[in-house]
């Protein structure tokens, strides 16, 4: 029920991000959503991608500092309040959030959020318990 | 003025007489009551009475900043502590800092070394001192303040900081000498201005100014912009604290060194012999009449050389060029002293990191501005940001609690740290480039 994430320090200077995607695009490795947090000294980059181990290996041997991160992808309604009702049964079990992107799936009809949960395997439970659909880690990366 | 006419004018062989007179006894003292020194002599073969004339302290062992460090805090004390009057230390990381210790008398001749000082700068009795050298453990406050009572001056004891309010008092009081670190005067300076207070119309006469490197150029901005004459003073607190020479306002050309209390050589850093007369090389202090901790060539890391012409101002006593660098990384950082090697303890200390670190040291405006530079590896790295960012603020707390400066502390990439022939580059002064 868990994805890997590939999260990557960035120094926050121009050409960082584009050593990122050569590193990628030269090891064949497709990039299925991802997201950026900012700081005014440095960056982390957080991807899921179509081959975690070859994505790491290839990025580490270039220079990068990088990691694994266990989050969660869910499928959301695509429509008004579809977040909201998962993100109140969070609040109500009193789950943290810490960060969470979006990318809407090509078939159109549900929206996948990638969610960082402080408490990940009681988030996975409550989601299953609340019938909520989640996107195991091998079909995303084959998405 | 001539504090003291008797000890800085005399002639120069019977200065030499004196500073023999006072050798022979100090090495009777510390062969007698201090365990390292009576064992350094003993591997050497030296017994006290082979000190027959001066040129022999070439015999004698050096000491250096380390030994202080192994010997932490009191053990190269050389009388009982009960007879110790006062303690001061420099900054260090815990257990690593050096500790010197003072008798009554200690004391009392260091006040009369620093009001000779002020009379050097122009200073007399009836004068009012700001103080602004931090007081504490450090030697630059209670140092000079002492001077200055002895001097018959009325000290103002503001210490460092506070800065606006420290322009108003200036104003206010109508002090007439003002003592600090030289980019603190320039910072106090554009501070007033801020506040509409312009120095050169207050009755600011005389600058003394220590405790960091500075050149001619900055002297001569201090000179105008704060309309007084800016005077160098120098000292290190493991020989006593400031004073232990000062330039003479009437030349200001090297700063005089009070020889009937320290015997001054120059070295050869690499090989440790004695240069030739007026050569530049590493500035070694033995102190002839200190009893808390008296230091035989005690190795400076400050580069100089002596000049003993004599100086138009009458005194007779070897004068030091102003310090133009030093023999090892030594960093001063407003006015505190920062060693590589403790910022990577700091580091190390720090749960997970490995010691790649660079330090950039840059001055912005007139105050010196240190950032550290660590590269993030897998041990330390974290997808969220408020976790590297605690480990940034961690970082500098560190810093400022056991150095007790403010440095900026930025993660970068692994390979960030630019290295030459595999080495990293662990310093980047810019302040020079900057002057």
């Amino acid at each position: 029920m868990k994805v890997d994430q590939l999260s990557i320090f960035l120094e926050n200077r121009a050409g960082r991000l584009a050593e990122v995607t050569r590193i990628l695009a030269e090891s064949g490795v497709n990039i299925r959503a991802l997201s950026l947090a900012d700081t005014s000294d440095f960056g982390i980059l957080r991807l899921i991608v179509s081959d975690f181990d070859k994505a790491k290996e290839n990025l580490k041997a270039g220079g990068f500092t990088v990691g694994r991160t266990t989050v969660v992808a869910v499928e959301v309604p695509d429509k008004p309040g579809g977040l909201h009702s998962i993100l109140d049964m969070l609040r109500n079990a009193k789950i943290n959030v810490e960060y969470m992107y979006a990318f809407v799936n090509q078939s159109g009809a549900h929206a996948i959020i990638i969610f960082r949960f402080d408490r990940t395997d009681q988030a996975i439970e409550l989601l299953q318990q609340n019938k909520i659909d989640i996107v195991p880690g091998e079909r995303l990366y084959k998405m | 003025m001539i504090f003291d006419v008797e000890n800085e004018t005399m002639p120069r062989e019977e200065l030499k007489q004196l500073q023999l007179r006072r050798l022979q006894d100090l090495v009777a003292r510390v062969y007698e009551n201090v365990p390292f020194y009576r064992k350094k002599l003993d591997e050497r073969g030296v017994k006290p009475e082979h000190i027959q004339q001066l040129s022999d302290v070439s015999l004698l062992p050096f000491t250096e900043k380390q030994d202080l460090r192994n010997h932490y805090p009191f053990g190269l004390f050389a009388v009982s502590r009960e007879n110790i009057v006062r303690i001061h230390s420099s900054s260090g990381t815990t257990g690593k800092a050096t500790v010197v210790g003072y008798t009554r008398r200690d004391i009392k001749n260091w006040g009369q070394m620093v009001a000779r000082c002020l009379a050097a700068a122009g200073a007399h009795g009836g004068d009012f001192v700001h103080n602004a050298y931090g007081y504490g453990l450090f030697t630059g406050g209670l140092g000079v303040h002492y001077g200055a009572e002895e001097l018959g001056a009325t000290v103002i004891p503001i210490s460092g900081g506070g800065t606006r309010r420290q322009a108003m008092l200036l104003r206010d009081f109508g002090a007439t000498v003002l003592t600090c670190t030289p980019s603190y005067a320039l910072h106090l300076c554009e501070a007033a201005k801020e506040m509409g207070i312009d120095i050169r119309e207050l009755p600011l006469r005389i600058g003394i100014f220590g405790a960091e490197p500075w050149t001619d150029s900055m002297r001569t901005e201090i000179e105008n912009k704060l309309g007084i004459t800016a005077i160098d003073i120098y000292g290190l607190s493991e020989i006593m604290g400031p004073g232990v020479a000062i330039e003479c306002a009437k030349v200001k050309k090297g700063l005089h060194i009070q020889e009937d209390h320290f015997l001054a050589e120059i070295i050869d850093p690499d090989t440790g012999d004695q240069m030739k007369p007026g050569e530049v090389g590493e500035l070694v202090f033995t102190t002839l009449t200190k009893e808390g901790i008296p230091l035989l060539r005690y190795r400076t890391r400050d580069l100089s050389r002596l000049n003993t012409a004599p100086c138009r101002c009458g005194r007779t006593t070897a004068r030091m060029e102003r310090v133009t660098g030093r023999s090892d990384d030594m960093l001063i950082i407003r006015g505190v002293n920062v060693f590589p090697s403790q910022i990577e303890t700091i580091l190390l200390e720090t749960e997970g990191l490995t010691p790649h670190y660079q330090l950039i040291v840059t001055r912005a405006g007139n105050l010196d501005n240190m950032e550290v530079r660590v590269e993030v590896d897998e041990n330390v790295f974290s997808d969220q940001v408020k976790n590297l960012q605690r480990l940034e603020s961690k970082i500098e707390k560190n810093i400022k609690e056991f150095l007790g400066v403010t440095a900026k502390c930025k993660l970068v990439e692994p390979k960030g740290i630019e290295r030459s022939e595999g080495k990293a580059k662990r310093i980047i002064d810019m302040r020079k480039e900057q002057a």
